[in-house]
Formats: structure tokens, sequence, C-alpha cells
């Protein structure tokens, strides 16, 4: 079924064909109308699940990470400070395995107050051991959020579905609705490895030595480096989980999706430029303009953030002349997330070890705090590029009236 | 043999003797039961055990006379300070290194 509705609907509905047991969500603007739709479908008995309000973004995690450790399909939605406030149960859903699900409707963080979007929370919670999938239409977020949770379940990783606020959130567009039948055949009951359960009490997540220890059993049980080396081991893994549930989902629903990255006109592109979610799509249209003027662009949009699918980036990218990375956040004092990700990838996984060989890596920051992203200021500061030119200071800032 | 073989994917214990690892290991101060001045075992009956109780470790046994388990017992302390009648001495696990030896 095709319908016309906002990027927090599509979420909603995604959701809802998870059958997804336990909501817990705090509303926070752009986040506010995914929530909202939940808890309607929930009181409207469309969807049979829990939806238990909480007092903060904190507790709303909290309420997850213990639905979760029961066996419940979990699922929590948040942007900006409220994802910031749940930071350190972000990394206690991961070191506890336990495959939740999150969407985050992107938006800059305060202080100063903004409500509009970038990518600035959810790209510095990075390192928090979360897979984050980034969506860059309505199809592509109620898709990813069904996906999401095969990867999560098929992982024992939590997942971040991640969408630009406003521009996805809140506009209306036309998407199909996947049957349920489909998702049913698509997303099999979720099995937890383990589940509380009080006839064999447990303690999770107990106090890990330096070293290994035995357990009750006189088995050698993990110590912390152990279980944070689980965690990596996984995280390595789930590239290729995400890539399984691409072709899964895409046999199942007869559609063509790519699991890592969307390129455009990048077969016979000498320029890339890379972006994540909307603004990939946006850039599609200056490479339509410069490709009219002779300059051969091509646009990749990367999906899975992290795991970073460094192979598959810098196989992508080592043969062109010039890279440029567009972004909606940045790591003060240097430079922004996805360059460094993209220069150390070419650097030391796309070419046999270090080489001088790789294409220069170009950085520009743009659209911070909801900042116009003008296609007529893209196509000024790529087209230099194209014909040789360096930006100066790196990174260089698209739309600065300073 | 790594920790593999446990087959966890995360810190996961449960209740039983040794999951918080050899804890005896930890000790510089030992728990000695005076049975002279032990309630239950001097008067043969099964009373008091208010050490048995409030170790933390639940190391010490409810038997007539009571008896701890040095291989997780951490010296704490616990039961010493709580006996009513002062029937255990912590004393310096140095005493006994000889003798063990
Ligand atoms: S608390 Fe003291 S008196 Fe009571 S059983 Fe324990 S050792 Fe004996
Ligand atoms: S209370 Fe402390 S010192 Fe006494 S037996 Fe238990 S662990 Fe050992």
């Amino acid at each position: 079924m095709s319908i016309i509705e906002s990027g927090n609907v599509a979420a909603a509905l995604g959701v809802k064909l998870c059958r997804a047991n336990v909501i817990a969500a705090y509303p926070i603007t752009p986040q506010t109308p995914l929530t909202e739709k939940l808890s309607e479908l929930v009181e409207s008995g469309e969807m049979n699940a829990e939806y238990i309000p909480v007092e903060s973004e904190h507790s709303a995690l909290g309420v997850c990470i213990a639905a979760s450790s029961t066996g419940a399909r979990a699922f929590t939605a948040t942007s900006a400070n409220g994802l910031l406030y749940m930071h350190e149960q972000l990394h206690w859903a991961a070191g506890a395995r336990l495959p939740i699900v999150m969407c985050v409707a992107n938006r800059g963080v305060g202080a100063p107050w903004t409500v509009w979007n970038d990518q600035q929370d959810s790209l510095s919670q990075r390192d928090t051991g979360w897979i984050q999938l980034y969506a860059a239409d309505h199809q592509e977020i109620i898709n990813t959020v069904i996906k999401a949770y095969y990867v999560a379940e098929q992982t024992s990783i939590p997942v971040m579905v991640c969408y630009d606020g406003y521009i996805l959130s809140h506009t209306h567009m036309p998407f199909e609705v996947p049957d349920q039948e489909k998702v049913d055949a698509f997303l099999p009951p979720f099995r937890p490895n383990y589940a509380l359960d009080p006839s064999m009490p447990a303690n999770l997540n107990t106090v890990t030595l330096p070293e290994p220890r035995n357990n009750i059993r006189g088995e050698l049980a993990h110590g912390y480096m152990e279980l944070r080396y689980l965690l990596h081991e996984g995280m390595i893994r789930a590239i290729e989980v995400v890539g399984e549930a691409e072709q899964r989902f895409n046999e199942i629903f007869s559609v063509s999706g790519t699991a890592y990255m969307d390129m455009y006109k990048c077969d016979d592109a000498t320029y890339i430029a890379v972006a994540m979610g909307s603004l990939s799509l946006h850039l599609r249209v200056v490479a339509d303009i410069l490709r009219d003027e002779g300059i051969k662009l091509g646009i990749i949009g990367i999906k899975l953030y992290r795991p970073f699918p460094c192979g598959i980036v810098a196989d992508a990218l080592k043969d062109r002349d010039g890279i440029i990375v567009m972004e909606k956040a940045i790591s003060y004092g240097y430079v922004g997330p996805l360059y460094s990700d993209i220069c150390s990838c070419l650097y030391t996984q796309g070419l046999d070890g270090p080489s001088p060989g790789f294409p220069y890596v170009h950085n520009y920051i743009l659209g911070l705090g909801g900042r116009t992203i003008r296609t007529i200021d893209l196509m000024d500061a790529i087209r230099p590029i194209c014909t040789g030119k360096r930006i100066k200071d790196q990174p260089g800032w698209i739309g600065l009236k300073i | 043999m790594g920790s593999r073989e446990c087959g966890q994917i995360t810190s996961h214990s449960e209740p039983g003797p040794g999951d918080g690892g050899r804890t005896g290991s930890w000790r510089v101060l030992r728990p000695v039961i005076d049975l002279e001045a032990c309630i239950p075992s001097r008067r043969k009956v099964a009373a008091c055990f208010i050490c048995w109780l409030y170790c933390p470790d639940g190391v010490i046994t409810r038997t007539i006379p009571p008896s701890i388990d040095y291989e997780y017992c951490k010296g704490c302390g616990i039961c010493a300070e709580e006996c009513p009648t002062k029937a255990i001495t912590m004393v310096e696990e140095s005493k006994f290194a000889l003798e063990e030896k």
C-alpha cells in the first residue's frame, strides 16, 4: 500500500509492522510525532504493545534495557539533547548486547538551543557500540526500521536508525508500506540468547575483574577486556549481517536496495561527493547540473556508519581524482567525523597498505542547526575542487555568514 | 583454552559458590571462631547463628559448630563485629602462612 505521510509516521509504521512489544519514549522535537503516533496505535488497539510513559530519555532507554532483558522487542526514539541524556544507557545497552532499536530524528545540539537539523547528535554517539544506519528518504526510514530489528537480533547489538529532523521527519512524501505478512516472513519472532527467568535467577552485567575468572560451573568466564573484544568482533560481523539483511529484504519485498551506500552516477565519475542522509539526495541534483558543465561528479550516500564498511567505501573511492566529504557535524578542533573515517579507511584498508596514491580528500561543513543548504552554494563549493583547486583551510564551510 | 568456551557474550552470573572468583585470596585477616565462646557450640543447640546471617559472602555454615569456608571468606570482619559473645577473632593471615606451607 502506498501512502503520503511524514517521516516520523513512516518510522512509527515500521515499528508497528515489526510488532514491537514495549515502547518507552520521552517526546522531544523533532521526534515527538513519532512517539505520538505509536501511543495512538497502542491506545486504539492497532498495536499490541506496552507503551510506557517515562520522565526522561535516560529512563526511556532504561525501560527498553529492562524490557529487552526479559526477551521483549523494545523500541525508543529521541533527538539531540535527549539522545545525549541517554548517553550512559547507550553504552549500557550495547555492552549488555540487547537488540533494541531506536530512531534518532537528527537535530543540532545545544547550547545554544536549536531544534533544527544537523547530525551532531548521533555522530557524537559514534563510540557507544551501537550500529548506526542513516536513511535518506521516507521509504528508507520505514524499510530501515524493519531491517534494523533483523540486524539487531542477529548480532545482539542495538541499532540506531537516523534520519534528518524536519527535512525528513516533518515533510510528507509518498512511500510504500510493506505488507505485514512479508514483514513477518522477513523478521521472525525475537528469540533472545538469554532472557530473565524467575525460575533461574541470574545477575546480569555483573562486575568483571581485570582478568577472566571461573563461573560457578568452573568454566573460565570473560573478563572486561574479553567482553569489549566480543562487542567489537560482533560489530565487524554486523557488516556482513547488514548485507545479508538487505539481500533478504530485497528478495522478500522484490525491491533492489543497497546495504552500505547508495551510489549515483559513480561509474565514470572522477570526483565523488560523499554525505549521509537526505543531503546525499540533494547532491544528486548538483551532480546532474555539474555534469551538464562537463564535470564528472558522482554521489555516494553512506547508509551504514557504524560499523564502518571500510573496505567497501575505500574500494568505491580509491581510483578517483578527488573526494569531497560534506558533513552536518564537526569534531571541534579537527575536521568532520566522516572525513576522518574516510581518510583513515583510504589510507589503511582500500589499498595494499599505506600508499601515497590515494585521492585527495576534501571536507566541507554545512547545514548546522538547520542553516539552509542552497543548491547554488553546493555547486560553487564543489565546482572549483573538480577543476583541481583545494580548500585552503580544511574543513571548508558552506553558507557561513561571518 | 580461553574464555570464549563459556559461550556467553555478556557478564552474567548465577547464584552459587565461587561466582565472584576465589575471594578468599583477598583476605589479610582471617576470622577464627573460639568454640568455647560460641553459643551453639557451647550449648549444643541450634541458636544464635548471627555470623551466618550477616556474612555478606554466605560462607559461614548454620551448623554446630559453625564453620567458615576460607576459600571464599574475604576477611571483611563483619562476623567478628556482629558476634554477641565476641567469639570470632580476626587473625593476621601471615600467622598461618608458615603452618600452611
Ligand atoms: S555469632 Fe558468634 S556466637 Fe553466634 S554462632 Fe556465630 S560465632 Fe557463634
Ligand atoms: S563475615 Fe566476612 S570475615 Fe566473616 S566469614 Fe564472612 S566473609 Fe569472612
